[in-house]
């Protein structure tokens, strides 16, 4: 009965219709593995708040909508309209449209051979030998609908491989626009980033949208990193408010490996980004760094699962959040560590910023821990812009509304300064200072705020 | 006309009087310190002056350079001139010293009708006063008052002042917790400030700042009111008997 008002049906007829004409649809473990993730989909439905793992947000705005797969082909954008999304800097440039490679408005360049950048459906026509080790095989269908759905309509997206030893300079940029105008529109992007030992490079997707209609786009990226590799990853979710986005990072660690995962939420309706490190390799460390800012109405809900599974690791959780308007944030922290997983250190930290009375953040750590030889630290805080530093500010002459956007800067840079220098991060921090540019004039009469309790509680520890 | 005149202050701070009618004149060139026991409503005055607007003004008028001073918001008060060191200097993480310092200059010269001040321009007068002040050019690029010492603080504010060159200055117990090397070394800083057109309230519980800088008219405040008010020798007197008598004497006043 459930299904039936989540229109199952609607995505029964979508993925027939896919399956038929799919790349690799004649590669019998690639149809088993669409189908099965076809099924488990189809066993759960979308979740629901019964589901701990999504009590903060609601998705039956995109249960109950039919969206079209893959979109209207004929509204193809121009490579006019994508020129404000092409940034300087980095080695290519691939644009998927609702989750569909588009090789004529990207730029692949010339890349050394050690480097592979293409599209998956090209690589699953292509090689298929190559990428079926790995597609699949990392992110768990059964814990996620999404991830099930996702890997359903598995068929496109970006395939990148590293070869061992080697070291990409210059980082590689993935453009997911979502293109909906009268149909609401969904695509499923899929990554594959495989780096082998030792190597190094950074990848940064980018989710923007063309045209003002209802979009869902459902990401998955795999992420997996051999014995020693230094691996960047940064995902924007910067599309407009009519938009669902759901993703996923899942990344692999072999032993001694070291990634970054950067996200910054500043645009969507309702947003999930789910990170989802497995510390498989001894001595394995992550960084898993994040910003989100919220405004109207948004929904930007944050799920960090960090598995330690093996001896000597590190993971280093920070998020931070600001919220303006009736906008709500959802962070939720959890780290399993697993009973091998000795001399663990798991550090996580989410700290909120509320400007309005009607903002509001669920903050929740969730530890597990099997082991008995390991460091587990966690701490949230929920505050406002500190008057005393606003009053500070502007008795150096420095205007109120510059004053909290100056403030509101200097919260987001913690983020910044924990990315490498760079065209990645140039890049976000333009999309940071031109978004936090238009924030601030909202903020509640101070004075009445200073006659409530919360001022006094600015910064306390929650965690 | 004087360029602080302040009649009859009252200020209230949740529904609590704490200044309760101040009279107070300071004229271009003056130096005056304000002295006063722990809690006396030193620290609410300056704040006031700077235009914190968590202090209620219930009664009186406070004119600043012929203008309307209550009127003002903190930043047009900055702009107009009027500077005030902080007892407490906040600490922002993620803005440095040295954009704070050009974003409020900038800020001043924009209100004044100036150009901007180039990097250029802005880092020749930065490190001259640094100098003065005996500070480290690395002290610039961390953040505003983040993990500093309370001398590296106090140091700070006076900084400040130098680049900003006020027209009246407010320094709230800049020489609490300074040793006497850090002391002279401010002293020297708002010495060397001190010109006919400027006026400067020192703010001290101590009449030791009042060795180096020497004031034209001392007053001492007590329980929100000034009792008595007099040249440098009364820095003296009451370094040698203490407020005690002085806070009697408000006692005995507030009960009849
Ligand atoms: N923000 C405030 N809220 C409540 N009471 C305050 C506040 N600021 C100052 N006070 C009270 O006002 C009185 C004067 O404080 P203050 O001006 O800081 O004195 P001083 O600087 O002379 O030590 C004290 O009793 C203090 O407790
Ligand atoms: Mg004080």
């Amino acid at each position: 009965m459930i299904k039936a008002i989540q229109r199952l049906d609607h995505y029964l007829e979508s993925f027939t219709a896919f399956e038929k004409t799919a790349a690799g649809q004649g590669l019998p473990w690639l149809r088993q593995l669409r189908r099965n993730a076809f099924a488990r989909f189809c066993e759960v439905g979308f979740p629901t708040a019964h589901d701990e793992d999504w009590r903060f947000t609601n998705v039956s705005a995109i249960a109950q909508t039919p969206f079209l797969l893959g979109g209207n082909n004929r509204a193809r954008p121009l490579q006019l309209e994508l020129e404000p999304y092409q940034v300087p800097g980095f080695a290519c440039q691939l644009v998927f449209l609702n989750g569909r490679f588009a090789p004529e408005l990207s730029s692949l360049g010339k890349l050394p051979v050690w480097l592979e950048v293409s599209s998956l459906a090209d690589q699953i026509v292509r090689n298929p030998g190559v990428i079926e080790p790995h597609l699949g095989q990392y992110v768990d269908i059964r814990r996620d609908a999404f991830c099930a759905l996702n890997t359903a309509f598995v068929e496109d997206g970006a395939y990148i491989h590293i070869r061992r030893s080697a070291a990409a300079e210059e980082p590689i940029y993935l453009l997911f626009v979502s293109t909906a105008n009268d149909t609401p529109t969904m695509g499923h992007p899929r990554n594959l980033i495989w780096a082998e030992e030792n190597s190094q490079v950074t990848v940064v997707e980018d989710y923007v949208s063309l045209g003002g209609g209802t979009a869902f786009t459902n990401a998955v990226t795999e992420l997996v990193a051999g014995d020693h590799a230094v691996v960047s990853h940064y995902m924007v979710e910067r599309e407009h408010v009519h938009s669902y986005s759901v993703s996923t990072l899942r990344i692999q660690q072999g032993r001694g490996a070291n990634i970054a995962s950067h996200s910054i939420l500043t645009g969507g309706a309702l947003v999930r980004n789910n990170v989802h490190p497995v510390l498989a390799g001894e001595g394995g460390e992550c960084l898993i760094n994040g910003l989100f800012i919220g405004n109207g109405r948004q929904h930007l809900d944050n799920y960090m699962l960090v598995e330690h599974r093996s001896p000597h690791c590190a993971s280093r959780q920070f998020y931070n959040g600001i919220l303006d308007g009736h906008a709500h944030g959802v962070f939720h922290g959890r780290i399993v560590v697993h009973k091998d997983a000795q001399k663990t250190d798991a550090k996580q930290t989410n700290r909120n910023l509320l400007l309005s009375d009607d903002a509001q953040i669920d903050t929740k750590p969730q530890l597990e821990i099997h082991a008995d030889d390991v460091k587990c630290t966690h701490g949230a805080t929920i505050g406002q812009i500190e008057e005393d530093a606003l009053f500070y500010l502007r008795s150096r002459g420095i205007d109120e509304l510059s004053a909290r956007r100056l403030l509101l800067l200097a919260f987001a840079s913690e983020c910044l300064d924990r990315m490498k220098p760079g065209p990645a991060r140039t890049h976000v921090e333009a999309l940071i200072n031109r978004n936090l540019l238009q924030m601030g004039d909202s903020a509640p009469d101070l004075a009445q705020d200073l006659s409530s309790s919360e001022v006094e509680r600015n910064w306390s520890e929650i965690g | 006309m004087s360029l602080l005149e302040i009649k009859n202050l009252h200020v209230t701070v949740d529904h609590h009087e704490i200044l309760k009618g101040i009279d107070l004149t300071v004229d271009r060139g003056e130096v005056h310190a304000v002295m006063g026991p722990n809690g006396s409503g030193k620290s609410t005055l300056a704040q006031v002056l700077a235009r914190r607007e968590t202090y209620q003004v219930t009664r009186g008028e406070v004119s600043y350079n012929g203008k309307d001073l209550l009127a003002m918001k903190a930043e047009e008060a900055a702009c107009e001139g009027l500077f005030m060191a902080f007892q407490y200097p906040v600490e922002i993480p993620g803005i440095s010293n040295a954009y704070l310092l050009r974003s409020a200059l900038n800020a001043i010269r924009k209100y004044r009708g100036l150009e901007e001040m180039d990097a250029m321009d802005f880092l020749p007068m930065l490190r001259e006063k640094l100098k003065l002040l005996d500070m480290d050019e690395k002290l610039m690029s961390r953040s505003v008052n983040e993990s500093f010492s309370g001398g590296e603080k106090k140091r700070n504010e006076i900084l400040q002042m130098a680049i900003l060159e006020p027209k009246l200055a407010i320094l709230d117990e800049t020489d609490s917790g300074l040793d006497i090397d850090a002391l002279k070394t401010v002293a020297q800083g708002v010495n060397a400030t001190r010109n006919p057109e400027r006026g400067i309230i020192l703010v001290t519980h101590y009449q030791r700042l009042l060795n180096y800088i020497v004031p034209d008219r001392v007053h001492v405040l007590v329980d929100g009111r000034i009792m008595r008010s007099g040249g440098p020798e009364l820095a003296l007197e009451l370094e040698e008997k203490g407020y005690s008598s002085m806070e009697a004497e408000a006692r005995s006043t507030a009960s009849v």
